[in-house]
């Protein structure tokens, strides 16, 4: 039963789609990007420049951007899931080939008048080719052998081309993100301590490479995961990033050092401050209530999407939107678990606070998808 | 595609309840994310905001100005001077080689001092300031400020660093300073913090290092916030420190510097002694030597121009040297016998020209011998037999004891380097350094200063004094320290009788004018600058050599003592010549220069002088090297 079957009258149309967005999430995404603007004002010392500004622009760029997603029914979406997911990992091969190598890692592909990061795309083409095909999928078969390796491999094709760049962050964020729609699909539990098993064997061979010609990821990425392994081991080598990270944060205390009074991001003991360590200035300034505060903030984000992906019988809708939210989760998660040294420093950024083009775009992007499907749900008899 | 509703209804059913189970571990992942976050900046907050600050605060030193040092009337001997220096900062910096090379045609750099600064700015981070070149005169800094477009990156810079504007005057006394080496870390077990700053300045020599502690001041701290990169940020707070105190001498530099240059090139030794409280109003060695040399950093050859002169001016012969004191001595011998009641001042004793003892003679330095003499002759014609004879009747421990109470064989307590204990010799020591009993003929020897007898001038100038007051006043040095005058340090009565010291007094004052005295050329005519003196003349070698055909080093060490006025003594001195020759002809002289110059409180008149001296003093003085504008501070010199 596709949409077209519900009552379509029911279905707003028009510039009053307008109306029927989900607003309250429309609220949320703006107060936690806020919270990024105020911090990148802080950590450029009290300056629109170099970051507040242009984060501002591609908010308000990217804000569009989801109202023009929103608007366009969700069908469509769903119809040229497979084509995305196949031009983003055109784009990973592309970038492969033709690349900008920055920081280490070939990550981007200049393409005039910005850098596109196809990986950041990539994260949500996935989740929404895996809606899609979930979608198209008997639900009966759901859980059979062949239609559960298919979604693996679409996993791991873009993961691989990923963790050759290298980009580890976003290889986790990518088979984590599908899992986890998989999961939401409602995919056997058997499979997945398949899927986990795969993940723990995926990591035993990235360790038994290590010092060997087929070595699948680069040294620092190795030093980084032995650093988290034991931080002390090497304070002001590998392990000074998550020691600094723990100290500024640890320092805030209940209440913080107050706006643009942290020591330790504005006097540079903090790497990487205002993308993937933004977190610690937060938590510096505005101590636990701050960092408390965001996380609420993003906790309400992922129980809006939750509740309306559970109220949505359009099952590429309800799947697309818990994708969403689930990879929405593991950014926040991720990071905040590297800035408080509970997971590896992998680079993960803060989604919507960090410095960063792409991820804004791509995120904002996914929102529209979001509400999409939540102007476009199928509405009852009334 | 169709579906069937059942198949509709079971996926939203299996979506809710996969999704609440999605839900509910998210939000539990992100409570465990909340208690991390809690324990963290709540229970751990003090440890991480210890850390923090440990990370961004750095304490640094800021080194106190070290104490002047002024003479008695306030003439500044040591003063801290602006120390020209040129640093770069390399960031700021364009090409180095053109810099370097601009530089060098402005400024006299050597290669080392350009390989030095290069490899230093090689080292450290680029904003860090590198010192190119150290102790520039002020020209070649403006001429760097001129040419600053020229230069980016270079800056002048201007720091305090110690100058001695009197020069050689006062090299042996105050001694200089110099930076903290290694080897004076090594000594100190809890080294103050201030000796780790790069080129502090501690004294290390003289006055400058016996009373470091005083002068160098205590350490102000300011507390700077820094960045990862070490960079500056700002200064959070500030604590001054304590500057050094301010010591002010005795000394009166414009007698110091007439000493200095009276002694001139000789390798000699002089003290000027208040007698009544101690106070040492001139002190020289000489020759001396610049110790700005020193504080500068002293080339090789200056070094070894120093070190390899045979007149030693390195050593400060007035409290390190010690020489047997010669007749000199005599007034300690016969203070002792008369004070023993062994002979009386009346008493006359034969003269013959020697003194046998068993086999051996012991000759007086008049070989057709004095007659007979009393104390008064004696000692006014400087006899030795006489002294002999008094030797073997009072022995020598009643001689050493005098020594001692007049201050010879005792450590004075100075702030000099190597003040010397000199030697006044018994029995038992001759007995536990030489294993060697001693014999009546070392008592003999003793007597008149030779044999194992041994003062520094500084003592010889305070026996002097003590005779002239019957006081046992203590040198003293140091005035006051910052402003607060230092007690005047007696050990009371030295307790001789009157009427024996003022015989000796008499016949030191006819050693001076009577025309049979052994100093009768060296004479004062005013009354009020009336000498009573004492000639020395030591061997250096145990025999009787001409002075005139030896090689320097082997002629007799000439020495004189001296207190003035004879009525109502205010001076005693003591000047040593080493290898002059004889002490009427080498030291005395050089004495009643200074007496004269010392009482007069200025380049006295020729007419104080007898008129046969007159043309011989003129030529002396015109040839040395005296600071012609100097008279004493308050006209009348309170000496």
């Amino acid at each position: 039963m596709s949409y077209l079957e519900y009552r379509v009258q029911t279905v707003p149309t028009g510039l009053s789609k307008i109306l029927h967005l989900n607003w309250g999430l429309v609220l949320l995404l703006t107060a936690v990007s806020s919270v990024g603007f105020l911090m990148l004002y802080s950590v450029a010392g009290g300056s629109l420049q170099p970051w507040a500004e242009p984060q501002m622009k591609r908010f308000a760029l990217g804000m569009v951007g989801m109202l023009v997603i929103a608007i366009v029914p969700i069908y469509f979406w769903r119809n040229v899931a497979a084509l995305a997911y196949g031009a983003s990992v055109l784009l990973l091969v592309a970038v492969e080939l033709i690349g900008t190598t920055g920081m280490g890692a070939q990550r981007w592909i200049d393409i005039g008048f910005m850098r596109l990061q196809p990986s950041e795309l990539m994260k949500i083409t996935l989740v929404m080719f895996l809606a899609a095909y979930y979608d198209w999928l008997d639900i009966r078969k759901v859980s059979r052998v062949f239609w559960v390796i298919l979604p693996v491999i679409i996993i791991l094709l873009p993961t691989f081309l990923v963790l050759r760049q290298p980009d580890l962050g976003t290889a986790i964020l990518l088979v984590a993100g599908g899992g986890l729609v998989m999961f939401a699909a409602g995919v056997h539990w058997a499979y997945f301590a398949a899927v986990i098993g795969a993940g723990v064997g995926l990591v035993t061979a990235v360790f038994q490479s290590r010092g060997t010609a087929w070595q699948l990821i680069k040294d620092y990425q190795y030093r980084r995961i032995d650093t988290f392994l034991d931080p002390e081991s090497d304070p002001l080598g590998a392990g000074y990033h998550i020691t600094q990270s723990k100290i500024a944060l640890g320092s805030g205390g209940w209440t913080g050092r107050g706006f643009m009074q942290g020591t330790q991001s504005r006097l540079n003991f903090l790497p990487e401050k205002h993308t993937d360590f933004i977190f610690t200035t937060l938590a510096e300034e505005f101590g636990f209530v701050g960092a408390a505060s965001l996380l609420t903030l993003y906790a309400l984000i992922i129980v809006f999407c939750l509740a309306s992906a559970m109220t949505n019988k359009d099952r590429f809708a309800s799947l697309l939107t818990i994708g969403i939210a689930a990879t929405f989760f593991l950014f926040f998660a991720v990071n905040m678990s590297m800035v408080m040294g509970l997971a590896p420093v992998v680079g993960v950024p803060l989604p919507l606070v960090s410095y960063g083009g792409s991820a804004m775009l791509v995120l904002l992007a996914a929102f529209g998808l979001v509400q999409s499907a939540h102007v476009h749900r199928p509405r009852g008899r009334s | 595609m169709r579906r069937a509703p059942r198949d509709t209804e079971e996926s939203a059913r299996r979506i809710t309840r996969r999704g609440l189970i999605l839900g509910g571990s998210m939000l539990g992942f992100m409570g465990v994310l909340a208690g991390r976050m809690r324990y963290m900046q709540v229970d751990q907050a003090d440890t991480f905001r210890l850390l923090a600050e440990e990370n961004r605060i750095n304490i640094r030193l800021i080194p106190p100005a070290r104490g002047l040092i002024f003479d008695r009337n306030g003439v500044e001997i040591a003063e801290n001077v602006q120390n020209y220096r040129i640093v770069i900062v390399r960031e700021d910096a364009g090409d180095l080689e053109q810099t370097f090379a601009k530089l060098r045609s402005l400024v006299p750099l050597s290669d080392d001092d350009v390989e030095r600064a290069l490899r230093e700015i090689r080292r450290r981070s680029p904003f860090v300031p590198v010192t190119i070149a150290d102790q520039l005169a002020w020209e070649d800094v403006a001429e760097v400020a001129v040419n600053a477009p020229a230069l980016p990156g270079v800056t002048p810079e201007v720091g305090l660093t110690r100058h001695y504007p009197l020069g050689e005057d006062f090299a042996h006394v105050v001694g200089y300073v110099g930076p903290v080496s290694d080897h004076d870390l090594g000594k100190l077990t809890n080294p103050d913090p201030l000796l780790q700053i790069p080129k502090f300045q501690i004294g290390k020599v003289g006055l400058e290092a016996k009373s470091e502690d005083l002068l160098r001041g205590s350490a102000g701290t300011k507390r700077i916030e820094v960045n990862a990169g070490g960079r500056v940020m700002r200064e959070l707070s500030r604590q001054e420190g304590q500057k050094g105190a301010d010591l002010q001498l005795t000394i009166n530099t414009g007698l110091q510097n007439f000493v200095n240059a009276r002694l001139s090139t000789e390798s000699a030794a002089a003290v000027v002694m208040d007698v009544n409280d101690g106070d040492i109003l001139a002190i020289a060695s000489s020759p001396s030597f610049d110790p700005n040399l020193f504080v500068r950093g002293i080339s090789i050859k200056d070094y070894r121009n120093l070190t390899e002169n045979d007149h030693r001016p390195l050593a400060n012969k007035s409290v390190q040297g010690t020489y047997p004191p010669g007749s000199t001595f005599k007034m300690v011998t016969a203070l002792a016998a008369h004070e023993a009641g062994v002979v009386t001042a009346g008493e006359t004793i034969y003269c013959g020209g020697y003194k046998q003892l068993g086999t051996r003679r012991f000759h007086c330095w008049k070989r057709g011998g004095h007659g007979w003499v009393d104390l008064h002759d004696s000692l006014m014609r400087s006899c030795d037999v006489y002294y002999y004879e008094l030797a073997e009747r009072v022995g020598i421990e009643n001689i050493s004891k005098m020594a001692r109470k007049l201050g010879i064989g005792i450590r004075h307590d100075l702030p000099m380097s190597a003040v010397a204990e000199g030697l006044a010799p018994t029995k038992a020591w001759k007995e536990s350094r030489r294993q060697e009993s001693w014999m009546v003929g070392d008592s003999l020897n003793a007597s008149i200063g030779q044999g194992f007898v041994l003062a520094s001038p500084l003592q010889l100038a305070l026996m002097t004094a003590r005779i002239a007051t019957g006081e046992g006043i203590r040198p003293r040095l140091v005035k006051s320290i910052d402003a607060v005058e230092q007690p005047i340090l007696t050990d009371g009565p030295i307790g001789i009788s009157p009427t024996t010291l003022k015989q000796v007094q008499k016949a030191m004052y006819s050693v001076s004018n009577s025309r049979r005295g052994t100093a009768y050329r060296a004479r004062l005519l005013p009354e009020e600058y009336k000498m009573a003196g004492k000639t020395g003349t030591s061997q250096v070698r145990s025999v009787v050599v001409n002075n005139k055909t030896v090689p320097w080093e082997q002629r007799d060490h000439a020495l004189f003592v001296c207190f003035a006025p004879y009525d109502k003594p205010r001076i005693a001195v003591s000047v040593v010549v080493e290898h002059g020759g004889g002490g009427s002809t080498a030291a005395a002289p050089v004495a009643r220069d200074i007496v004269a110059r010392a009482l007069h409180g200025s380049l006295p008149p020729m007419d104080v002088f007898p008129s046969g001296e007159r043309d011989k003093i003129a030529e002396i003085w015109e040839n040395m090297p005296l600071r012609r504008d100097d008279t004493d501070g308050t006209g009348n010199d309170r000496a």
